[in-house]
């Protein structure tokens, strides 16, 4: 269990980062929003008591590396990075809204903190099966954390992965996948159903939890415990509210791509106190 | 070294054995296999350790390659070409190219080494779509020795490269003086009515075909254009004003390939006629080497021919 001065600090850095996700999106008329938010508290979570990294040094060698597969979630990540220190947070405003911004709609390696350049679904898991398994070639103690969509699991790629992360035993990574049960263009059971996906997962060899993606204990819990089993990859399946924290967006097949009109962000700033997003 | 290089090589062998002897001595180097491991010859059991097989699954072998290469491995991944750089091709473009990483992706069974396996294995596409991403080297050897420095070369060499190797069949020794580097074509014949530029296994039909055209008085010089990308420029030019006509020859679709790049160098800063034979834009089928290369017109018969025409039809114009 967290102490309720931790669990206390967590939710309103985390609720602070979906601020920020809201305001850039908003700001630049353009994001995925919904895919966004819904990552907030596991990611947040991650990098404020598991992840090693050293802000100053990204590239420092014995870093805990962060894939982040579904790279338009990318909103998250930014804000993320920026709050722990990776570059100074005027930078995010430069989100969609500079040519050749560091912060496009999907996550490039010239932004300090991103590990891999991502967006194409299917790509990002495989790409830290690579590094854990240079890890191992080195005797290293850095772990690769991926987080992939629930959608991203459709694609042929991750089961290839999968089953090659479990053949080479490669305890240090960590696959979390965000189950919101949404895509692109409705609810993924409806579009291809990927149940029973937990026992997917354990059939591929892979040790699972599921847990409660917005229940900072239950989070905190499960990194806690990786490897679960020894000689063993790890899958954490997060059940998560896409959207999540911004009322209008929750849950809704609409908001995979969409951010708040003028209108919108006028009801939301009530309710949530968003502040002016003005550049 | 365990092998002759000046001895009729296949590309496959002399690929085995540069992996083993450079590979073994620099221990960032990787062999990546798809079930493929047999390319990577005695490196995979004396470099156990670094010797990866993630199955039949080239997508998720190719994003695995990048993910090494982010940690500093010099990652070697091979199978057939048309597996390598077309199911996993996305990942070649966007997990590898894009971040400019040192993976060498080395397609092997190229064109009518694949003889009886027919069209799904016959790559005959493979240098237009490499060619066509930022980044990329192309390189396509003409032998066994050509292939076994460029390995060599490819251990210290900065960013992606696509390495074009055929079968397990022995292939002709194409003598050269020059030295292969990456990015500088190899002059095997010295001419000046005419220049074939050619790579891979037609390099030698290319040279066999200059030195009868040279009994009949015309003289042709033979370019070895084995670095498809970055095209060595200067050389195609000093081809096209020296000569004032260009025969280009490839194991691949006239489309995107030698032909095209070469064109391309040419319609822009100095046209002259680029005659590109190739094949024309169609798919393989199964059948006997030779056999293929005599349907596809691509011997050295054919390409005498069509220098012939080359030379009458411009000396007459």
């Amino acid at each position: 269990m967290l102490a309720a001065e931790d669990l206390n600090r967590l939710q309103t850095e985390a609720t602070a980062v979906r601020k920020e996700a809201i305001k850039m999106a908003t700001r630049a008329g353009t994001g995925h929003l919904g895919p966004a938010l819904g990552i907030v508290d596991v990611m947040w979570t991650l990098y404020s008591r598991h992840l090693k990294y050293d802000p100053k040094n990204p590239s420092w060698p014995e870093r805990d590396r962060l894939i982040l597969s579904k790279g338009h979630s990318c909103l998250a990540l930014y804000a993320t990075l920026a709050k722990k220190g990776f570059f100074a947070e005027e930078l995010l405003k430069t989100y969609c809204r500079e040519l050749g911004t560091k912060l496009g709609g999907h996550p490039e390696r010239n932004l300090p903190g991103v590990e891999a350049n991502t967006g194409s679904l299917g790509h990002g898991f495989n790409i830290g099966i690579g590094m854990a398994l240079a890890a191992k070639a080195d005797h290293k103690e850095y772990k690769v954390y991926t987080i992939l969509g629930d959608g991203e699991t459709q694609e042929g790629s991750i089961w290839e992965g999968a089953m090659a992360a479990a053949h080479y035993k490669l305890d240090n990574l960590v696959a979390i996948v965000d189950r919101n049960n949404l895509q692109v263009s409705n609810y993924v059971d409806q579009v291809m159903n990927i149940e029973p996906l937990a026992e997917k997962w354990a059939s591929f060899g892979w040790e699972v939890r599921e847990i409660d993606g917005h229940d900072y204990h239950q989070i905190d819990e499960a990194l806690r415990s990786i490897p679960f089993t020894p000689g063993k990859p790890s899958v954490i399946i997060a059940k998560t509210i896409k959207g999540k924290g911004l009322p209008i967006a929750e849950n809704k097949v609409e908001w995979h791509h969409k951010v708040p009109n003028e209108r919108e962000y006028q009801e939301m700033d009530k309710l949530l106190g968003l502040g002016s997003c003005t550049p | 070294m365990a092998i002759d290089l000046t001895s009729d090589l296949s590309t496959r062998k002399a690929f085995s054995e540069a992996m083993t002897e450079f590979g073994l001595r620099d221990k960032r180097v990787f062999s990546v296999a798809a079930d493929s491991e047999s390319r990577f010859g005695a490196f995979r059991k004396e470099a156990s350790d670094r010797a990866l097989n993630l199955g039949i699954a080239e997508q998720n072998a190719m994003s695995i390659a990048a993910g090494l290469a982010f940690c500093g491995k010099i990652p070697f991944v091979s199978t057939y070409a048309t597996f390598l750089t077309m199911r996993a091709c996305e990942q070649i473009r966007t997990d590898i190219a894009f971040a400019n990483l040192n993976v060498r992706i080395v397609g092997t069974n190229v064109g009518f080494s694949s003889d009886w396996l027919g069209m799904t294995h016959q790559a005959l596409e493979d240098v237009a779509l490499m060619r066509s991403i930022p980044n990329m080297t192309v390189l396509v050897p003409a032998d066994g020795a050509a292939t076994y420095r460029l390995v060599e070369a490819l251990i210290n060499y900065e960013g992606p490269a696509y390495l074009r190797i055929r079968g397990t069949a022995k292939e002709p020794h194409v003598s050269c003086p020059e030295p292969v580097v990456i990015g500088k074509a190899r002059k095997i014949r010295d001419g000046t009515d005419l220049t074939i530029i050619a790579c891979g296994r037609l390099v030698y039909e290319a040279m066999v075909a200059a030195d009868r055209l040279a009994q009949e008085g015309i003289k042709v010089r033979v370019l070895d254009m084995h670095t498809v990308k970055p095209l060595d420029e200067e050389s195609v030019l000093k081809a096209a004003k020296e000569t004032k006509r260009i025969l280009t020859v490839e194991e691949h679709n006239v489309v995107g390939g030698l032909g095209s790049a070469v064109a391309e160098v040419t319609s822009a800063q100095w046209p002259v006629p680029v005659r590109r034979m190739g094949v024309e834009d169609r798919f393989g089928l199964p059948g006997k080497e030779e056999d293929l290369f005599t349907f596809f017109n691509l011997t050295s018969e054919h390409i005498i021919s069509e220098a012939r025409k080359l030379y009458e039809r411009e000396a007459s114009s």
